[in-house]
């Protein structure tokens, strides 16, 4: 490998490098700015409680991997925890039965979405919103107002922690932790993972090399389903409760990780672990709002539209340079 | 679709290719619709000098996103999308509430205009920055536009203070919830505007060029046209609409609400202009079709509180809108119910996906 060669490999990590920056020294500021900040609690609290949108995040990364959006996972998050506690409270159906079957709705959800994304050739913008809608108004359909949950097992992962010396986790960071390493596996090592970047870079090319574009693409809105259903699970754990209300604008909130984690939304360019690193700095910027006190939670999304702006266009700036 | 079996029936054959047609005719379908549940539905009285009737409150609820949506037409137009229209009617309703309410003489016709002016000039700044994004640094619209509306909503929560501001002033009111020559003057407005757009896309080339631009971005530059210029100005259009379906909003009820103003608009606004038969891949638009396709949104939202149905199911329906419409416009769709019909041999499509050169610049 020549000099050039590695300036290239190099310049298309630049995103990442400027993140995991700006994490540290996020962390940093807010070590010496305030008491308490520098414990490794508030680093697996920052877990804690993103763990949610980090699994809703790898999803996301896949889709955006391939060049598509997918709009519909906060809904998707809702519907599973509307039917998780509908399940459970309301049909006394059991949480071991009504898990897997929430997740296999999501997978089956997204790879419609997939399907009609490919086969009739239509934005996956489009789609995915018409799926937004139907996943929010089935969950009105299902009940208008929150059910809470009271089962013994769901309030069991939900108060269960996971001790580490003097620090503890959840279990759902665990879980999220587990999917974000299948997903770097999936992603890096092996065969769906690698049409899944060949997708991105061209799909004209993809399809003339003879890769399975069909397969991969619905494969992918199915993956975000599954995560999507998943993240609804833990949401589920976190909240005990079902909502049509939960996860409003977790689309953006997933995206806004994913581009800042490096991934580029033109496809074909991006890394699992800097998505990893874009949930964390989202989760850092409301741990610092919340410990300031005085600045009010309107900030958080002010911070991560000017933190969108500057990744956008350092990312344009980067493609613009590489062609 | 049109399998050309006969000429005999031109004139209906030529009423039913019109774009027009297909959301002419849910709309009517809606209204029919409407007369099971309420027969009174048609009828519109004059009461002390006001018009009041279900059609008057639809046009009347339904002129912001009339608004919305018609600069969102002419985006679409040139191949983009504007995701930021909902935080812009929440920002401009902020600025122009927060005006009104600290000035010394709200009720006066010169605060009114400066807090226009101010949230006016505001959308302006807000629509050149989405411009420049999409036209001169040449990042993709929805993700240009994406910026604005996560980060819109906590400036225009900043704006307000993360409270409700209630203003009582007269000739605001006037905007959004006033009568002028007995009709709401928010049907009045939004109509001007409709018709001053029409005007100025189809009696000069104005139209002709966003199509154009709309429809290959590189050719319409190689051909001499102003490509960056034209599709920036739209972005700002589209800010100073929903700017102005903003002002109507807060004005309506007489008050801004950072959170929740403009909630959803962008999704129905484009909903809206596809309904009206404009396609996402930009190219050819309709600025009649948005009118309708905004005015059937409205009319599925009245219809459901009318029927007594909880209103947030209203989105279980648009997504099968939605799909229904996206599925009619998509040609793969349309060739393979034609070939079920006709049993033709199957080809297989090439999976080119068709605009790759989206970008102005190039």
């Amino acid at each position: 490998m020549n000099a050039n060669a590695l300036l290239t490999r190099l310049r298309g990590q630049i995103p990442l490098l400027v993140t995991a920056v700006l994490l540290v020294s996020m962390f940093g500021v807010g070590s010496a700015q305030y008491d308490g900040f520098f414990s490794g609690q508030v680093v697996l609290n920052l877990l804690i409680d993103n763990a949610f949108l980090l699994v809703v995040a790898v999803g996301m990364t896949f889709v955006v991997l391939t060049g598509g959006i997918d709009l519909s996972v906060g809904a998707v998050v809702a519907l599973s925890t509307m039917v998780s506690a509908w399940l459970v409270e309301r049909q006394g159906w059991p949480p071991l039965l009504v898990i897997p079957l929430v997740l296999l709705m999501g997978t089956a959800g997204g790879w419609l979405m997939g399907w009609v994304i490919h086969v009739f050739e239509i934005q996956p913008f489009i789609v995915t919103l018409a799926g937004m809608f139907l996943a929010r108004g089935l969950c009105y359909t299902i009940s208008i107002d929150s059910i809470s949950i009271t089962d013994p097992q769901y309030t069991a992962m939900a108060q269960t922690r996971i001790p580490l010396g003097s620090l503890f986790v959840s279990p759902s960071a665990v879980i999220a932790l587990l999917v974000v390493a299948v997903g770097f596996v999936v992603l890096h090592y092996t065969r769906l993972g690698r049409n899944v970047y060949a997708l991105g870079g061209s799909e004209q090319s993809a399809l003339l090399m003879g890769l399975p574009v069909q397969r991969t693409k619905t494969t992918v809105y199915a993956i975000s389903g599954f995560c999507s259903a998943l993240g609804g699970v833990l949401l589920t754990f976190y909240m005990l409760s079902g909502y049509g209300l939960h996860a409003v604008g977790l689309e953006l909130d997933a995206i806004a990780a994913v581009v800042i984690g490096g991934t580029l939304l033109t496809g074909g360019s991006g890394y699992l672990l800097g998505t990893l690193l874009g949930v964390l700095v989202l989760g850092l910027i409301q741990t610092v709002i919340s410990f300031q006190g005085t600045l009010s939670s309107w900030w958080t999304r002010i911070v991560i539209g000017a933190l969108l702006f500057v990744f956008i266009v350092l990312q344009r700036l980067i493609t613009a340079r590489r062609r | 679709m049109s399998t050309a079996t006969a000429t005999a029936a031109s004139p209906v054959k030529a009423v039913i290719r019109s774009r027009l047609f297909w959301p002419a005719a849910v709309l009517t379908v809606l209204l029919v619709a409407n007369l099971a549940f309420t027969p009174d539905f048609f009828s519109v009285h004059l009461q002390g000098g006001h018009l009041y009737g279900s059609l008057i409150d639809i046009l009347h609820f339904g002129a912001p996103l009339i608004l919305v949506s018609l600069g969102m037409t002419l985006v679409i137009a040139t191949g983009g999308i504007d995701l930021s229209v909902g935080s812009t009617v929440a920002i401009s309703g902020a600025l122009a509430c927060l005006h009104i309410s600290d000035s010394s003489d709200p009720g006066s016709v010169g605060t009114v205009l400066t807090a226009l002016g101010i949230a006016l000039g505001a959308a302006l700044v807000l629509g050149t920055v989405n411009g420049v994004l999409v036209a001169r640094v040449g990042v993709q619209p929805i993700i240009a536009t994406l910026i604005l509306m996560v980060a819109g909503r906590g400036v225009a929560q900043l704006i307000t203070d993360g409270q409700i501001i209630t203003v009582t002033s007269d000739p605001f009111k006037l905007i959004g919830g006033g009568y002028w020559l007995t009709m709401p003057f928010a049907i009045l407005l939004s109509a001007l505007v409709v018709l001053a757009t029409v005007l100025l896309t189809r009696f000069t080339a104005l139209g002709l060029l966003l199509e154009s631009v709309g429809g290959n971005p590189v050719a319409s530059r190689l051909v001499g046209i102003r490509a960056m210029r034209l599709v920036g100005l739209v972005y700002v259009f589209s800010a100073l609409c929903a700017a102005l379906a903003g002002l109507m909003v807060s004005s309506n009820v007489s008050a801004a609400d950072g959170n929740n103003a403009g909630l959803w608009i962008e999704l129905d606004a484009i909903l809206a202009v596809v309904l009206g038969g404009t396609s996402l891949n930009g190219g050819r638009f309709s600025i009649g079709g948005t009118v309708l396709g905004a005015l059937i949104i409205q009319t599925l939202s009245t219809t459901v509180y009318t029927i007594g149905i909880p209103p947030e199911t209203t989105l279980v329906f648009k997504a099968f809108v939605v799909i229904a419409v996206c599925l009619i416009q998509s040609p793969v769709f349309r060739a393979k119910l034609a070939a079920r019909g006709t049993r033709t041999r199957r080809t297989t499509r090439s999976h080119a996906a068709g605009p790759t050169n989206r970008e102005v610049g190039a």
